[in-house]
């Protein structure tokens, strides 16, 4: 019998591969898939931007409303409110030391996360369903 | 904190490691912090598009009252800061995904890569204003300022 059963450890934790904070490397994978969409939505998001440069309101609603741009700015919204979300966690933990403090700032920086997200969604719904 | 002292009281004088002011700024440094300060600089900046595509979905009036904030210069210079964030942060991600799969960790990558992140961060900004012609309107009503 080896030392290891006699501890009565199994490999599991090896087979989760989560280490102690119990989240393994999701931090950091959703950091970079969110990262990958966002550089193709942003440049997205530019050439959108620049062609309504000068645009009156009519022009702006009808192509915001148009699937084709509707869809990948729904996408930009949900995939950075998350990747910002992320990010603005690690300077959080990084720099505000209080523990209640800090929850505190990880709760608000969700709260905004959504917030900008969700309302980036619901204004692009309007444009696109509403009257 | 419990200090280490010698046996007769005085403290130890041990080498201390050396902190941020110690070293002169290297450009990976820079690069690093500025990283992490457009990213923040994003985070809250994100609030303007939610802004300007909430204004639209509110009314011809509402948006022609954002449009004429975002218009002006202050306005003008924010979004110029906005776009140069964006970009930076951008080709400093795509400098992270480099190192990321293990390469570059040379010195002479490394500022490479650094200096390449902060001039095409630049010229791409100014490209793109230069491009559509705001960098134009920009300059016209910043020198209208003075006149």
């Amino acid at each position: 019998m080896t030392t290891e059963n006699k501890r009565m450890r199994t490999p599991l934790k090896k087979a989760r591969y989560l280490g102690s904070a119990k989240e393994g490397a999701d931090h950091f994978w959703k950091q970079r898939v969110t990262a990958v969409a966002n550089l193709v939505l942003t440049g997205f998001l530019v050439w959108l931007v620049v062609s309504l440069i000068g645009a009156d309101y009519a022009t702006v609603k009808a192509t915001i409303g148009r699937p084709l741009v509707a869809l990948p700015l729904i996408l930009l919204a949900v995939s950075a409110a998350i990747h910002m979300r992320l990010g603005m966690q690690v300077i959080i933990e990084d720099y505000v030391h209080g523990e209640g403090k800090k929850i505190v700032y990880l709760m608000l920086n969700t709260f905004f996360a959504i917030l900008v997200g969700a309302s980036i969604v619901f204004a692009v719904l309007k444009l696109s369903f509403g009257a | 904190m419990a200090e280490a002292k010698s046996t007769r009281g005085a403290r130890i004088e041990r080498p201390l490691s050396p902190h941020l002011q110690i070293y002169s700024p290297l450009i990976n440094m820079t690069m690093s912090i500025l990283h992490r300060i457009t990213g923040a600089a994003l985070y809250f900046g994100s609030l303007l598009l939610a802004w300007w595509l909430v204004a639209a979905a509110s009314g011809p009036g509402y948006f022609a009252f954002v449009n004429d904030i975002m218009g002006s210069l202050l306005g003008r210079l924010v979004l110029l800061g906005f776009t140069w964030a964006l970009i930076n942060h951008a080709l400093g991600g795509i400098r992270h995904f480099i190192w990321d799969t293990g390469r570059g960790f040379d010195l002479k990558t490394i500022d490479l890569l650094s200096w390449g992140t902060a001039l095409l961060g630049i010229a791409t900004t100014l490209a793109i204003w230069a491009f559509t012609g705001q960098l134009g309107i920009l300059v016209a009503k910043a020198t209208a300022l003075f006149h």
